[in-house]
């Protein structure tokens, strides 16, 4: 690749290289490379280094400089050829809207129509056969043992949500103070006790000590948005977005048949766009629910950066997989290996009379720590004392 | 005085180490912008072996902070010397001098113990500090170390804020045990390091283990290269290769294809889990060797 850098525009007979570059930045930041003020300096500062006859050194300088991540890595160079090179222009022109982390919520929210998945799935649960048991219930306390596919009533549907989420607040709340009231020095601070002696002439006499420092949680959560399970996932849905609010360390998944990272767009602030950019990820899916293949990529891609032996994963599924039921076995015992716990959450369980007769879910049973229902909020509260004894 | 990208080049051939010229960018680019350089790739491609090597290349001392879980400050930047300074007071205890003063004696740079950080930045010449592994540390720690890489300067409340005699070269390496924040990833230079191309890895090799036959050389890489394309769990690094290398040059092979039997049993230097070696079977080992040789 010995091809010069494209020429200036005409229209700036003596635009200098800087000129190009700020272009250049401004694409990159569009891409969504995190530059910055300083990046922006020190890029012109690098042009200034470098022998600009040869792209490919202001190519591996911008590299360094402008990559923050093996995924920025792996796509500066279509970027930088078709700005510098003028090479496949319009691919690398497009903002590409899922890998872009900064321009993302602003090049997605003036999209149009693509609302369509979360009315859906809204309708869904609008729709939800709406037997007698919660008509006309509105305390909050009848609400909390109302089976979710039996809410109908948006004013319901709004309160639960709300109280979904501060669930989810007060979890982290819980599991904050437990790890407070766990502080009690063992070691001797001889710091501080060195410090309180001086007044004592040298005689250690209070002691200081050191307490260890506790570690919270950290929650891994995969949810299940098959169709099977479309009268939960709104609700699970709300629920993770209230974990991942609160929970310093939590991260969220969803699969149906492949595995999606979801927290940076549950991270967005407004729920409805949150949901949008999820519709987003979501589209266009179809056919059965691969438990086994979406825990084997996330055991694959995403397990070493986010577990550690303080997290809990929590799968979230009613455990209809077309997938085979050993590959699903194996991939739960390789997860097993890596996280402190594994829960599994059933919205079915809390139906009468159900047994786990999914083939998926027996073979499932055996590498579960906790099997347990979450069919209302009721049972999803039951969880908070069982996590704060981790 | 920097070190032009030539010398670097030089610098780190005379080192034994194969870079590519767009890793000597960054290198050179760390001075100019005063950034530090973060360096991600798979386990065993040689990330922590950059910043060795360039602390040869550059004939520099290299202060190295092993990160691990729990890494505190008192590891990491500075300790007192509490056993000393308790010997002190015990020593001071007779003599007519106010408490004051013993304070001041006791907090002496005498009584500090430098740690990787404090010590790196109080060096006259520029160090090479490598932060080895910093997604292990915890995510305060990384903001504490954020700090220290944009201002260089450390306060030790009894002595004061001391500040860095010269700016040394950082390099901080990363798994992927726990991504790592946003700000530390943009304050960094990045270089991703991959697997090696089957040229350079040879070329690897003859520089480390210049006593193989290059035709056996060829043979272990053409080797290796295929048996990272397996479905594994750990695929084997370039320190695999190499150990690899070693272990048959100590066993005098010359011909890869004519001993299947000895590279299944050399095989534990390149697979080390005990999945990884069920699914490398002799099968597979034949099968590669015939693609290999």
């Amino acid at each position: 690749m010995s091809a010069t850098l494209a020429p200036f525009p005409t229209d700036f007979p003596a635009a200098p290289i800087s000129r190009r570059l700020v272009g250049y930045l401004r694409l990159a930041r569009d891409n969504g490379f995190a530059v910055g003020v300083r990046e922006g300096l020190d890029a012109l500062r690098l042009a200034r280094a470098v022998d600009l006859s040869r792209p490919h050194q202001l190519r591996w300088g911008l590299r360094a400089l402008l990559c923050s991540r093996k995924a920025d890595w792996a796509r500066f160079d279509e970027l930088f050829d078709a700005y510098w090179l003028r090479r496949g222009m319009k691919r690398a022109a497009l903002i590409d809207g899922e890998t872009g982390r900064h321009g993302a919520s602003k090049d997605l929210g003036g999209a149009g129509g693509l609302a369509e998945a979360p009315a859906r799935e809204g309708n869904d649960a609008a729709a939800a056969p709406g037997s007698g048991k919660s008509d006309g219930a509105s305390t909050a306390e009848t609400l909390s043992t109302t089976d979710f596919r039996h809410l109908n009533d948006p004013d319901q549907l709004a309160q639960v949500y709300a109280l979904t989420e501060r669930l989810a607040a007060r979890m982290r709340a819980r599991l904050t103070r437990r790890e407070r009231q766990r502080r009690k020095g063992h070691r001797l601070d001889l710091r501080n006790t060195i410090h309180k002696s001086l007044g004592t002439g040298g005689v250690p006499m209070r002691l200081a000590f050191r307490a260890r420092r506790a570690k919270p949680l950290r929650l891994v959560a995969i949810l299940d948005v098959s169709g099977s399970m479309s009268l939960y996932s709104t609700f699970f849905l709300r629920f993770l977005r209230g974990v991942i609010d609160n929970f310093h360390d939590a991260e969220a998944f969803v699969f149906h048949t492949r595995l999606v990272h979801i927290s940076p767009a549950l991270r967005e602030r407004d729920f409805e766009r949150a949901l949008e950019r999820m519709s987003l990820i979501s589209a266009g899916w179809s056919g059965g629910t691969r438990i086994g293949d979406s825990l084997a990529t996330f055991n694959d891609n995403y397990a070493a950066q986010v577990l550690n032996s303080r997290s809990v994963v929590m799968i979230v599924s009613d455990g209809y997989d077309t997938g085979a039921p050993e590959k699903l076995a194996g991939e739960l015992a390789r997860l097993r290996r890596r996280a402190k716990r594994v829960i599994w959450l059933n919205p079915m369980i809390g139906w009468r009379d159900y047994e786990p007769v999914a083939r998926g879910m027996t073979a499932a049973l055996p590498h579960l720590d906790l099997f347990a229902p979450a069919h209302n909020l009721e049972s999803l509260a039951a969880l908070e004392p069982y996590l704060a004894r981790l | 005085m920097e070190p032009s990208r030539d010398d670097l080049h030089r610098g780190f051939t005379e080192a034994g180490y194969i870079a590519s010229s767009e890793l000597i960018m960054a290198i050179s680019l760390m001075r100019r912008l005063a950034r530090p350089l973060l360096i991600e790739g798979d386990a065993g491609v040689g990330k922590t072996e950059v910043a060795k090597t360039l602390a040869v290349a550059l004939d520099r001392p290299l202060i190295r902070l092993q990160c691990y879980e729990g890494l505190d400050a008192n590891a990491a930047v500075y300790e007192w010397n509490y056993q000393r300074q308790l010997l002190a007071i015990k020593i001071w205890e007779t003599e007519q001098v106010s408490a004051a003063e013993k304070e001041r004696h006791v907090f002496e740079e005498a009584f500090l113990l430098r740690r990787p950080l404090l010590e790196a930045i109080s060096q006259d010449v520029p160090p090479v500090l490598l932060i080895d592994e910093v997604d292990r540390a915890d995510e305060e720690f990384e903001a504490y170390l954020l700090e220290v890489l944009s201002d260089f300067q450390i306060t030790i409340p009894e002595l004061g804020t001391i500040t860095a005699k010269s700016i040394p070269y950082v390099i901080l390496t990363s798994n992927g045990t726990r991504e790592l924040s946003d700000a530390l990833r943009r304050r960094c230079l990045y270089h991703y390091v991959e697997y090696p191309s089957e040229d350079k890895e040879m070329r690897i090799v003859a520089a480390r283990v210049p006593d193989m036959e290059p035709a056996l050389a060829a043979q272990v890489v053409r080797f290796v290269q295929a048996i990272r394309r397996e479905d594994l769990e750990k695929k084997p690094g370039i320190a695999e290769t190499l150990d690899w290398a070693r272990a048959l040059v100590g066993h005098d092979i010359a011909d890869l294809e004519a001993e299947p039997e000895l590279v299944r049993d050399t095989l534990l230097c390149l697979l080390k889990t005990r999945a990884d070696s069920a699914a490398v079977s002799r099968e597979v080992v034949e099968r590669i060797l015939g693609k290999a040789v």
